[in-house]
């Protein structure tokens, strides 16, 4: 097995100092505005008016149709507004605004559930959907949908998704260090609602304390027995066939944690270019996916906060903090002296695949794990000049597409024949872009390319 | 948030290799070459070069500003490397007046006329190489001696004489495989000291300019074919000697690899360096000429579009439906 895949690029990692500090506590902010669009699916039905008070973890709004997702109050306090507002994709959504007056508990309550691997699945699966758990590796698709395939689509195995491959971003990294053993519990209960009998926890070979703390977390779950590891592990090393559950140390490249890839280099597997995962017997999740689903099920809490990196050149010190959902980036990033200097551009997500921003005050939603801010030379797109015909682009596109030849399509507006030399299979990945010598914005012309043919074919 | 931020469409980051940051690398792999046939043919080889490139940054500079383009774009090294290659593919003692008409046509003809850098169909510097082996045979199949041989002014190459002798290995005429790879033997500017070019290839290598796959397939094509049918017997060829005795080293590692000319993904370039060997390997075996390498590059130059359209990768997942 390869444990890596065709394409990628290698980013410089940048990642290394926040890696090694813990998460910072909890951020309680004044003001939160949480989006009732968080996932992929239909929006929330609020259930709350204005000038309801809401303790943190009560319910807001409720999923309104079957691939939607609960959503909670954050913060304990008021609830100001409900109006449409930005979001860090740039979409217009329907937010509520709560505010504390700053006496009230913070704390979301937990219930503590014995044995909850006993529960039945149908039990288990509404735990989670009224945690309102989405996929928090960016996709953000509901979590109680993907665990819940048809029972014509047996899934023999789960992939954990640590490989984190975006450049600067640490927080899953940071997670599995000092979650670990909650990670692992939560790995379990997807096993069990799916049925699978084995699984991969997927972490790249640059990452090394997550290896370990998720290999100790392993070491006391009952049915693994641990071998002694006395090396460092290396890219398509198996590091231990323990019990059902396995580490799997990939290669560092991007995107070696695009679901597609991660599966090619774990299990050889080629997902259909227009199938899911699913159609190979397949489920990934983000790490921090699996974090929520232990507090959900073992604790009974609803997905209200998660971990967040502050990152990037601009940044004195780059570092990981729980943040609550709906809490606005410019609140986090407001202690003085978080900045060496002003950014010139605010990236939510990666600096690969994230969305750069108009403004800081965009609320910190369930799928989004960082913020990366950028000054000067980082943000100067060179000037376009002509493909020279390296190939570089076709050797980096994981989806082994044609990025220059689609380009030049593009550009002569030849849809049918983009469409053709397959442009929407193009996830976004960005590494096209990011290797081409002439610096020609390929991504650009790949969005625009689908984007016209999806209105076109929306006309027809 | 006083100031406006910026925003654009990802990737954030990107790699800081640029067209120019290649092109001028190339230029510097090829240094080793000529310094290696300055010293083997003496001064008169060190002019050709300078006005090879100076020809070919005129004439580039003068289309670019008569198409109304930024002239600035002579700065990405592309005309300076056609202009280096031409003068490597070009005999030591021609007169000047040669570089520079060969780097114009190259320019002109060959490059802008299709639309400049990234557009033209042959390589320019072949291009050029061809017009003056055309126009002007005489010249370019004169051959000046190399520095250690005291008593020739002219001399005929290893591979014309080895055709001349009617396939029998020019090894037995004095040239032994030392000699080859040193540059001692009469030859083209640039091509006669294997040791330096695969020095300057290395680097590509190393740097990951190139791959493997048209370099190694041409020259692997060439030893076989040479081995099995270019010497006395069937199988009695001496795949080293051609490989290393006429202009192969120069046009596999640096010629046939130009980006622009050759075919976008790595099967393609892998058809595309054996059709090179094979070519070479006919010509030099049955035209009149005795080498065929540039002219062997040229057809497969013709042929690329048609290769890219066979060879492009299908995307990952493809069902055939």
């Amino acid at each position: 097995m390869s444990r890596s895949f065709y394409g990628g690029v290698h980013p410089p990692a940048s990642t290394t100092i926040a890696s090694d500090r813990p998460i910072r506590r909890v951020f309680i902010p004044k003001k939160v505005i949480i989006p009732l669009s968080q996932h992929t699916g239909s929006p929330a039905e609020p259930v709350v008016g204005v000038g309801a008070s809401v303790k943190a973890g009560e319910l807001i709004a409720k999923p309104s149709g079957y691939i939607s997702a609960a959503v909670h109050a954050s913060i304990s306090g008021k609830v100001s507004k409900i109006a449409y507002s930005h979001t860090h994709n740039q979409a217009r959504v329907l937010c509520v605004t709560i505010e504390s007056s700053g006496s009230e508990d913070q704390e979301v309550k937990a219930r503590a559930v014995e044995n909850p691997l006993l529960l039945p699945t149908e039990e288990i699966l509404n735990m989670i959907r009224d945690a309102g758990i989405v996929g928090m590796g960016g996709a953000a698709f509901p979590t109680h949908v993907k665990l819940s395939p048809p029972k014509t689509r047996p899934v023999d195995t789960v992939i954990l998704n640590g490989a984190e491959c975006e450049p600067y971003l640490t927080c899953d990294q940071r997670l599995m260090v000092e979650k670990s053993k909650a990670v692992a519990r939560g790995l379990e209960i997807i096993m069990k609602t799916l049925g699978a009998k084995r699984a991969f926890i997927a972490v790249e070979d640059n990452k090394l304390a997550a290896i370990y703390a998720m290999e100790r977390a392993l070491e006391k779950t009952e049915d693994i027995k641990p071998k002694t590891v006395t090396h460092r592990p290396k890219p398509g090393e198996y590091r231990r066939e323990a019990g059902s559950i396995t580490m799997a140390v990939l290669k560092t490249k991007y995107p070696q944690g695009a679901e597609r890839q991660i599966i090619k280099a774990i299990l050889g597997r080629v997902v259909p270019a227009e199938g899911l995962p699913i159609d190979v017997g397949c489920v990934v999740q983000n790490v921090a996916t699996a974090y929520a689903i232990y507090e959900a099920v073992y604790l009974s809490r609803p997905l209200v906060e998660r971990v967040v990196t502050i990152t990037g050149p601009c940044v004195r010190e780059p570092f990981n903090q729980w943040v609550r959902v709906g809490t606005l980036l410019s609140d986090i990033t407001a202690a003085s002296g978080t900045f060496v200097k002003e950014p010139k551009k605010v990236i939510v997500g990666g600096p690969m695949m994230g969305a750069a921003q108009y403004s800081m005050d965009v609320p910190i939603s369930k799928g989004v794990g960082g913020a990366v801010f950028m000054s000067g030379e980082e943000i100067d797109r060179a000037r376009e000049s002509v493909c020279i015909r390296c190939g570089k682009c076709i050797e980096a596109c994981p989806m082994e597409l044609v990025p220059t030849t689609l380009m030049y399509r593009v550009k002569k507006e030849m849809l049918p024949e983009a469409k053709e030399f397959g442009i929407n299979n193009c996830y976004e990945c960005g590494a096209c872009a990011y290797t081409c010598p002439a610096k020609i914005p390929l991504l650009d012309y790949m969005k625009y390319g689908k984007a016209k043919i999806a209105s076109l074919e929306r006309k027809i | 948030m006083s100031k406006p931020l910026a925003v654009s469409i990802g990737p954030h980051i990107k790699d800081p290799v640029s067209t120019k940051k290649i092109m001028w690398a190339v230029v510097a792999s090829l240094a080793p070459a000529a310094a290696a046939g300055v010293f083997i043919f003496g001064l008169n080889s060190l002019y050709v070069i300078i006005a090879a490139v100076a020809a070919a940054i005129a004439a580039e500079t003068a289309v670019l500003s008569i198409r109304k383009k930024d002239v600035g774009a002579i700065r990405d090294g592309s005309a300076v490397l056609t202009g280096l290659l031409l003068a490597y593919n070009l005999p030591p003692q021609v007169p000047l007046w040669m570089p520079i008409s060969g780097s114009i046509f190259a320019i002109v003809i060959g490059k802008q006329v299709f639309g400049g850098l990234g557009h033209n169909v042959f390589n320019p510097a072949l291009t050029g190489r061809a017009f003056l082996m055309i126009s002007w045979p005489v010249y370019m199949t004169t051959w000046q001696a190399p520095r250690w041989a005291p008593d020739a002014v002219t001399r005929a190459t290893p591979l014309a004489v080895c055709k001349a002798g009617g396939g029998e290995c020019a090894m037995l005429k004095g040239v032994t495989y030392l000699d080859l790879l040193l540059g001692n033997r009469p030859g083209c500017i640039g091509e006669v000291c294997v040791i330096a070019l695969l020095l300057g290839a290395a680097f590509l290598f190393i740097k990951r300019y190139i791959t493997w796959h048209i370099p190694f397939t041409y020259i692997a094509t060439v030893a076989l074919f040479s081995w099995v049918f270019n010497g006395p017997a069937l199988f009695k060829g001496s795949a080293v000697f051609f490989v290393m005795a006429g202009g192969l080293i120069l046009g596999a590692f640096f010629m046939a690899t130009d980006y622009v000319t050759s075919p976008l993904s790595a099967r393609g370039k892998v058809v595309f360096g054996i059709g090179c060997g094979v070519l070479t390997f006919l010509i030099r075996r049955f035209s009149g000429y005795p080498e065929g390498v540039s002219y062997a590059i040229l057809i497969m130059n013709a042929m690329t579009p048609m290769i890219d359209r066979y060879t492009l990768p299908k995307w990952f997942g493809f069902v055939k439906r």
